[in-house]
This record gives structure tokens, sequence and C-alpha cells, in this order.
């Protein structure tokens, strides 16, 4: 990468040297310009390449039949059409929103708990960060394997251990249609609480010490100082992670592929298992976009309401 | 397990101000309260753990102690069976080196990639500009299943499917790297950079002997974004390859655990393995982490 201006030289000639540093500016800002594009060159090829045009042709492969081995026939709206009596979409649809509905807030929650406990010094306290923590760095695909084994009917320890209190599904926790969705939200928040709870914890670390002390001085008692200082200084935090949780749960897939292949009887089916299901398995891959773009239109419209919803509560200090 | 995680802020000192008396009985309840806080929290973060911990004990249990009724957490007798034996049930080493090759190289060219693209936004100023910036927005928001049957169309297309570069080369940039970097490099100071151009240099040069040194924590604090994500994910390896020869980890693992009867001491053991290079990636960087995450754009 080279900053060689090719204008240069050209502009000196023509011109007598009445005001230099103007037209060194100009030349200077031209550069610039060409070398912010060649920087910006191989990530905007990958972009438009690997996201952007594949976007445009699943818009196109929506109002389409398409198999991967027959070219693609236009249908134009079927696709959309179909969805709309298609049982086995508004099922997944449902779990979709089910999933989501649980698990953000309750991730949110948990996450600022979390965090303010552990913004307190104390014995301890760096092993339990990291041990909230750490769900979030390993792989789901992977740990889903031994929480479907700790769930395991027989010889699974939570399934043992929950049995002493009483609480025994007749036909295993994963395998039962009443418990197998709440297994997977569980893993769900058991995942990405530990995350959140770090971004929650540095907001609580950049919150003024005084602030705490001027309420304390205005009599101000724990709930009062948490309700009327915390909470609305970590709004900003809260709009950032009750975002990025509720994208999370609305591409939830990676649990419940592992521990119950959308089962049982499609009771934990969400949108992104069932794209698979149609694209991957069925090869419908027309029908599987329209489910998709469906999907994307959900994300965009939720994070959209939310954003403008938390925004106005913000605060800045 | 580190002490020192995720700990920037220095512990919190007793209220000085306090009159004399009222303060001994405050401590005494302070310190019950502490001790309380710290019971719990250790609680927590055990049964956080759980599966990690039954992992680990698991792959060192024989199977007759597996599967055994009613199951026990600590081992009766420990057996390094299952750690020889998934060499030769599983791909292992094959499915060990493709993950490596995967997650490594994305990590290593994406980094780069975002960064350059975050220079270029954050520190030139040039027309144009708020446009890539809408796109790298839009794009971030999008969820990428959405784009999933198309790229695996193309790749096949081009013959690419079942092979490392099919999986490496869609992730070398990343929507959200480049956000994350911009709001980074944003924060830093003009001086330097400015007295680096006084005396001529490049931007090149700029961006990579002053900006990237500068830019540690932020850097690694993606790369570990960049390398979990990648190492961890199921669906793009799983489209992507249709044996478990030429998938990564998670996609191997889940396709001979859907495949074959469930030997779970084989499956722990062989999880357990898959899980380490990520966890010894955190905790050499996790100092960074906290620094990268307390001064971007994740605050």
């Amino acid at each position: 990468m080279t900053t060689t201006s090719t204008a240069e030289p050209r502009v000196r000639a023509e011109r007598p040297d009445t005001s230099p540093p103007r037209r060194r500016r100009m030349s200077v800002t031209g550069r610039r310009s060409l070398t912010a594009w060649l920087f910006l060159t191989p990530t905007l090829l990958i972009l438009i390449a690997f996201t952007v045009y594949p976007m445009v042709q699943a818009a196109y492969l929506s109002f389409t039949d398409y198999n991967l081995i027959r070219a693609a026939q236009w249908v134009g709206l079927d696709n959309y059409v179909e969805l709309l009596s298609d049982d086995a979409f508004w099922n997944a649809f449902g779990n979709t929103v089910l999933y989501a509905v649980v698990v953000t807030p309750v991730t949110v929650v948990l996450a600022l708990a979390f965090a303010l406990m552990l913004n307190q010094a104390f014995l301890g306290r760096a092993f339990a960060r990291t041990a909230i923590f750490l769900p979030f760095i390993v792989s789901l695909g992977i740990i889903a394997i031994a929480w479907a084994f700790l769930l395991d009917p027989n010889i699974g320890l939570l399934s043992h251990w929950l049995s002493l209190v009483g609480i025994v599904p007749e036909q295993g926790w994963l395998s039962d249609p009443r418990y197998a969705m709440a297994a997977v939200m569980v893993v769900g928040v058991w995942k990405n609480v530990g995350f959140y709870m770090v971004i929650y914890l540095a907001g609580l670390q950049s919150i003024p010490v005084d602030m705490y002390e001027a309420a304390r001085l205005d009599g101000a008692g724990v709930w009062q100082r948490f309700r009327n200082v915390t909470l609305p200084l970590l709004s900003n935090q809260t709009l950032l992670v009750s975002v990025l949780a509720l994208i999370a749960t609305l591409q939830a897939f990676d649990q419940i592929y592992v521990m119950t292949r959308g089962g049982p009887f499609f009771r934990t089916e969400t949108l992104v298992m069932l794209v698979y299901r149609q694209g991957f398995q069925e090869l419908r891959f027309g029908y599987a976009s329209a489910i998709s773009f469906v999907l994307v239109l959900f994300v965009f419209v939720l994070s959209m309401v939310q954003f403008g919803y938390l925004r106005r509560k913000q605060v800045t200090y | 397990m580190a002490t020192t995680m995720l700990d920037p802020a220095p512990p919190r000192r007793p209220n000085p101000s306090r009159p004399a008396p009222a303060r001994s009985r405050a401590a005494t309840s302070r310190r019950a309260a502490s001790w309380l806080l710290a019971i719990t929290s250790i609680a927590i973060g055990l049964l956080m753990l759980l599966p990690i911990i039954w992992m680990l004990f698991t792959a060192f249990k024989p199977e007759s102690d597996i599967v055994s009724a009613p199951p026990t957490l600590w081992p009766r007798e420990l057996t390094l069976e299952h750690f020889s034996e998934v060499w030769e049930r599983i791909p292992f080493a094959r499915l060990y080196v493709n993950t490596i090759v995967f997650a490594g190289s994305v990590t290593i060219i994406s980094l780069l990639f975002d960064s350059m693209a975050a220079y270029a936004l954050a520190r030139l100023p040039f027309k144009g500009r708020a446009v890539v910036m809408v796109l790298i927005l839009l794009l971030l928001m999008l969820p990428f299943q959405v784009t999933l049957i198309p790229l695996y169309d193309m790749l096949n297309g081009l013959g690419l499917t079942n092979t490392l570069p099919g999986l490496i080369v869609p992730r070398m940039t990343n929507a959200f790297g480049i956000f994350f970097l911009t709001q980074f490099f944003l924060s830093l100071p003009k001086d330097l950079e400015e007295a680096a151009r006084v005396d001529g240099a490049s931007e090149w040069r700029i961006y990579w002997g002053i900006i990237l040194p500068l830019s540690r924590p932020a850097l690694l604090t993606l790369g570990l974004f960049h390398f979990q994500y990648n190492w961890n994910d199921l669906l793009w390896p799983l489209v992507m390859s249709s044996s478990v020869e030429t998938s990564t980890l998670p996609a191997g693992l889940a396709l001979f655990m859907g495949q074959h009867v469930v030997e779970y001491g084989l499956l722990m053991a062989g999880s357990l393995l898959a899980m380490l290079p990520v966890i010894l990636f955190f905790l050499l960087i996790q100092r960074s982490f906290v620094a990268g995450i307390a001064t971007t754009g994740l605050k």
C-alpha cells in the first residue's frame, strides 16, 4: 500500500506557486481518499461477494421453487402464501417467539444481578466471574452434548438430582413435550449470561462513586440507590445487552440441533432450525429462503422497536 | 483457574467518614454479608461450571461407571481409555486440524481486513465514508442465516463445499469486527499520527506502526471473539460439509452423536479436548480482554 499521488506534479507545473498551503492540503485530501478506498478494498470485496450478493440472491430465491439440481422456477409469492397456511412455519414461529420472550428478559435480569453481586469485593469473586463467563466461550455444539447427558433420564446427574426433590418428567427431560423447550431455554440462558454480565460490570465501573455518596447523604437506601442511580446510569448497557440478547435468541439453533433436533413432536423447532430442515434436508431452497426472510424482517423490526423504546430512556453523564 | 479474572476495578474501601461506634457494628455485619456473598457466588459459579465439570469427570470414568444408576459426579476409578479411543473411533485428528486451520486463519485474516477497514473509517476522512458506514451497520443487523442458502449454492457451484477454503473465505471480514475496531480507533489520540504524517510517514506505516500497536487490547479481544465464534460455530460447518472428515469439531462431534449409539465417555473425552484451545486462548488474554471491553463500544 503506497500513498503516491499522480496529480501533484502536474498541478505544480501548471500554476505558479502562489498559495502552497492550500494546494498542498487539497492534494493531501485526494491522496488520503484514495488510500482510504485502498484500505477498504479487501473488506468491501468480501462483504459484497459473500454477504450483499447472497442476500439479494436470497430475496430472489424466496420467489422461486429451487432444489439445487433443477434451475430455479419463478413462482411469485407462492412461498410466502404457503407460509401463511403452513402449520410447521407457525409452530416454529411460535416456538421462536416463546423462546425469545422467556430467554431474553431472564438473561438480562440475571446478568445484571450477577454483575451487581460480583461488583462487590469478596474472597472468591474472581473464581465466580470466570465460572459464569466461561460458558460463553465454549462451543454450544460441544457442550450441549454434556447437557444432553446431564439430562439423560436414566444415567444423567441433573435428572437424578431433580428426581431427589421429586421432579421427574415421565419420558425424560428432552423427550417429554412439556419440558424439552424449558431444558433448551435453560441452556440458552446459561450460555450467554456471563457475556452480558461482563458488559454490565464494565458499565458499573464507569459510574462515578460520588453519585452514590451524594445519594447516601440524601438518605437514599440500598433499593433507592439502585433504582435512582445505578439503573438509569446503566441504561446504555441495558440497551446494548437487550438488543444483543434478543437477536441471539431469535437465532437459536446449536443447542436445539444437538439436544433435541427440534423434537419431540417439533416442540423445540425454531425458525432457524426450520430453515435448516427445509433447505438442507428437504432441499426446498426457495421455501427456506422465504422463511429466512421472515426471520430477518422479524429481527429488524424488533430491534428497531427496542432501540427506539430504550433510546428514549437513555442517560448521558 | 486464574485468580485475577475480569477484575479491572480496585476493591471498594470502607467508608472512612463513619462515626467510630457505628463502624464496628457495621463492620461485623459487613463481614457477615461478605461471607454470605462469597458462599452464594461460589455456589452459583460451581453450578454454572457443572456441565464442564461433569464432562471432565465423565471423560475419566470407565464405561461401567458411566452407565451405573444412580449416577455420581465423582469417578469411582480413573481411566484414560476414552482419550486413546477417541482418536480411533472418530477422525479426531483430522477434525482438530480442520478446526485449527479454519478458526486460526479466519481470526488472523479478518483481524487484518477488519482493522484496515476500520482505520480508513476512523482515521481517514474521505468521500463516501457515510455510505460505507451505513452499509456496515446494516450488515451488523443482518442474521447470518439469511445468506446461508445462496452462499452454499455459490460455493457449491465453485466446487468449494467440503473444503476448507470454502469455509474460510466468506468469513475473512466481519461487520461486527469493523464496527468494534472503528469505535476503538476513534478513541485514540490524534497527536502521534499527525506527528508521523508531518515526518512524511505513509498511511500504511501509520496504520501498521502506530495504530495497531496502540490497539493491542482491542485486537486481542476481537481476536478472541473471532476465534471462539468460528471455533464454536456449528451451523456453517454443518451446512458446508457432508461428512465427518471434512467437518470441524462441533459439527463432527454432533454428526457422530447423531449417527451412533451415544457413547458418552468417548464423546465427553472428545468434547473436553475440543474445548481446550478456546479456554487456553481466553486465559492467556483475559487481562487484555477486560481492557478491550472497557475501552470500546461495548460499554
